[in-house]
């Protein structure tokens, strides 16, 4: 009874997680923020987040077959990708925009970088600022929610333009609802942290980019946002902007973010100071693209100077 | 009795205990037995019989004058027909008594219990006897029993907290023979003055925590200390730590933070070994995997051919793809079916297709999953990209050397990377590295 066995290298079991299924789990934590959007820009929003995600597939299943490669859109990252940048754009965006946005995120910055897990910057925030320097009027052409979707500013553009005299601060209420102007995705901190919730409960995240980020960001804001020192308004700047909407989703992206405990909260904390440093002392009102995008290419720099000990061990590591 | 579970890491692995509550049987003795000269940690035997040669039960055939070695004795009466290279169950060559046997099972004339008066005639006695830990690393127990006199021992860890799945050898031990656990713990902890014991079991075997409990109930100084259920559990430097705190420093041995660990079936063979004097001849094996029709635990001879023990529960129903000696987290898949059963054999594991084959490896999405599992503190993902690289600096840096090769992080990729295989590979690199007096 001589039969040939397969043999291989231990461990011979395997859980069964995989990329897919952590995909699609984001998708899902993703999907009350998009339908948050949906509900208060109207249903144009569908249209732009629908082709987002589509030219993410399109340019992932183009350009991997061009360089050769295998076909990965079954991993469902270019989905992810797709939904994050079109939560990232003004409700208002051209269509032929939302394209250009996906190109960027998944030609340059995914799949010439190496594709999956090898992109230096997250894929959509990038797009989100090449699109941001390219098409300025486009990107900050805000409207508020409702039928008729007037042209608005931002809770941090009406706090920055102080003379603005006329438009009025939105409540905390609206802020947290997502009742106030602003990209698709980022208006609702209330959806966005009940798909935070969901992604550290699955374990698909930890929760300590996201809090550590918040945390800095609301220190810094409430001492140095106010007239007086310790007077800042810190929840708002918590609830407006991309801050959730980066802090839970974008700055978490396994890719760009670091691999341990101690460097997540390096990463986390940067994030808070920078976004901080650009919204008060910056003409930008929002800082959060910038601040992700920076601490994404020091993140080598974190993993290589947080390298742990090992368990019992004493040896240093510089 | 509380539970701890201080290590940090780990995987969940699933418990595919579906043989605990199987007696152990016992094989019949096998027409031919092959006893390879190496079945422990350390310099192999070199064969003391010969071809021709009549062989008795407990007779020494192999022995070595390495202090980090252990004798090897024959486990049947016969005819030596062969003593020549064979494929170990490690998947290398070392040479191998093979016996023809009689079926009688005469014993060797030379078999008595020891005699001994202290911890040094003791530790030689334990030498003779052949025994290895016999939790699947093969460590020979007589140098883990004379630790050296600067390092102060003061507990001794029996380790039964069998992390592994499907395996229920340490399980069966302490089902059906209990009171040698607990005089065998009595025996070291006399001869080698040793106060406090623990024994460590998971929490998924709760009929052994409360047998452990009912017979320890004879000394004070012996406690039971329920783990949680987690690989890797049942590693040494994990099992310390979660019984008393104590870490390991990285290359060190227990004995640097004053613990010896044994496994349960080692301290129940040193008390029946005590009793008769009858040297490490036979091993109880868990035979279980889709492919057995009818799993076991099997009282096996040592060298007894695993094609036999299969064969004992019954032959394979579905076709077998991968045989594994040990479990499925470490064990290592075997390449022919005639390998044998050796000291610190516990399982042998048939997986039919759908198990034998890995999933294909994909891209590192740097979820971080990997370092979170390792128990050790590593950075997996780094081990295995500067092992590709053949970064000699990087993998030291990232303290390769420091792996114990639990498998956790290959477990839980996601990706299913071989990250574990690529660390072995750089473990190599460094070694081959170190020898040609490079870094």
């Amino acid at each position: 009874m001589e039969k040939s066995f397969i043999v291989s290298s231990s461990p011979h079991i395997r859980d069964n997680a995989n990329t897919r299924k952590i995909m699609l789990d984001v998708i899902i934590a993703l999907l009350p923020a998009s339908l948050a959007g949906v509900y208060f820009f109207g249903p144009r929003t569908l249209l732009v987040i629908l082709v987002s995600v589509l030219a993410c597939v399109l340019s992932e299943y183009a350009s991997r077959k061009l360089m050769k490669r295998s076909n990965t859109i079954s991993d469902l990252s270019a989905v992810v990708t797709g939904l994050l940048l079109a939560l990232n754009l003004p409700p208002t965006a051209p269509l032929w925009m939302v394209v250009v946005g996906a190109v960027v995120a998944i030609v340059i910055i995914k799949q010439l970088f190496g594709g999956i897990g090898q992109n230096f910057i997250n894929p959509a925030m990038g797009a989100r600022v090449f699109l941001f320097m390219s098409y300025a009027n486009h990107m900050t052409n805000w409207v508020i929610p409702g039928a008729d979707a007037v042209s608005s500013a931002t809770p941090l553009g009406i706090l920055k333009a102080e003379e603005a005299a006329e438009a009025v601060l939105p409540t905390y209420k609206d802020l947290f609802l997502g009742n106030i102007g602003g990209c698709i995705g980022e208006v609702s901190a209330a959806a966005l942290l009940l798909g935070g919730v969901y992604l550290v409960a699955r374990k698909v995240i930890g929760p300590e980019i996201p809090l550590a980020y918040i945390g800095t960001l609301g220190l810094f804001t409430w001492i140095f946002g106010g007239p007086t020192f310790f007077s800042g308004d810190f929840l708002y700047h918590i609830l407006s902007g991309g801050l959730m909407l980066g802090a839970i989703y974008m700055a978490t992206d396994y890719a760009t973010s670091p691999m341990t405990t101690k460097g997540r909260i390096i990463m986390g904390i940067g994030c808070g100071l920078l976004t901080g440093i650009i919204r008060l002392y910056t003409n930008y009102p929002e800082g959060v693209s910038f601040a992700i995008l920076i601490m994404n290419v020091m993140v080598p720099l974190i993993d290589r100077y947080t390298v742990p000990k090992s368990f019992g061990g004493g040896k240093a590591v510089a | 009795m509380f539970v701890r579970n201080f290590f940090k890491g780990g995987a969940k692995v699933p418990h595919f205990k579906n043989t605990a509550e199987f007696e152990t049987v016992k094989m019949d003795v096998p027409e031919k037995v092959i006893i390879p000269m190496l079945q422990h940690v350390g310099a192999p035997c070199e064969p003391c019989v010969k071809k021709g040669d009549t062989v008795r039960v407990g007779q020494v055939i192999g022995d070595s004058n390495e202090y980090i070695s252990s004798p090897i004795h024959s486990s049947v009466s016969g005819t030596v027909t062969d003593v020549a290279p064979v494929l170990h169950a490690g998947g290398f060559y070392v040479t191998a008594v093979e016996i023809k046997t009689d079926g009688k099972q005469e014993i060797y004339e030379g078999i008595k219990p020891p005699v001994f008066s202290d911890s040094k005639e003791f530790v030689s006695a334990i030498r003779q006897s052949g025994l290895v830990g016999l939790g699947g690393a093969g460590f020979p127990a007589h140098v883990k029993l004379s630790p050296p006199p600067s390092k102060k021992i003061d507990t001794l860890i029996i380790n039964a907290a069998e992390c592994e799945p499907y395996i229920t050898s340490d399980y069966r031990e302490i089902i059906e023979n209990s009171w040698n656990v607990v005089s065998g713990i009595n025996i070291i902890m006399e001869v080698l003055g040793i106060d406090n014991v623990v024994i460590g079991i998971e929490d998924n075997k709760p009929e052994a925590i409360k047998e452990m409990v009912r017979v320890a109930a004879t000394n004070s100084k012996i406690k039971v200390v329920k783990l949680k259920s987690r690989y890797p559990q049942g590693a040494e430097k994990m099992l310390i730590y979660a019984t008393t705190g104590r870490k390991v420093p990285p290359g060190k041995l227990p004995a640097n933070v004053g613990v010896i660990v044994m496994n349960v079936n080692s301290v129940s063979f040193i008390s029946e070994y005590i009793k008769t004097g009858m040297p490490l001849i036979k091993k109880r094996v868990t035979v279980d995997g889709p492919s057995v029709k009818r799993p076991a635990n099997v009282e096996a001879l040592i060298g007894t051919p695993i094609s036999e023990v299969f064969n004992f529960c019954g032959g394979f129903g579905i076709v077998p793809k991968k045989i594994l000696m040990g479990g499925p987290m470490m064990g290592i898949a075997q390449f022919t079916l005639d390998t044998a059963v050796v000291k610190h054999t516990n399982a042998l594991l048939a997986f039919d297709e759908t198990k034998a084959v890995l999933p294909k490896e994909q891209d590192c999405i740097r979820c971080g999953r990997c370092v979170k599992a390792c128990p050790m503190n590593l950075l997996p993902l780094y081990l295995n990209s500067n092992s590709i690289k053949e970064n000699i600096e990087e993998l030291n840096k990232y303290h390769v050397m420091d792996c114990i090769e639990c498998g956790s992080c290959s477990y839980v990729c996601p990706a299913k990377i071989n990250l574990v295989q690529s660390i072995r590979l750089g473990k190599t690199q460094v070694k081959q590295a170190a020898a040609k007096g490079g870094n």
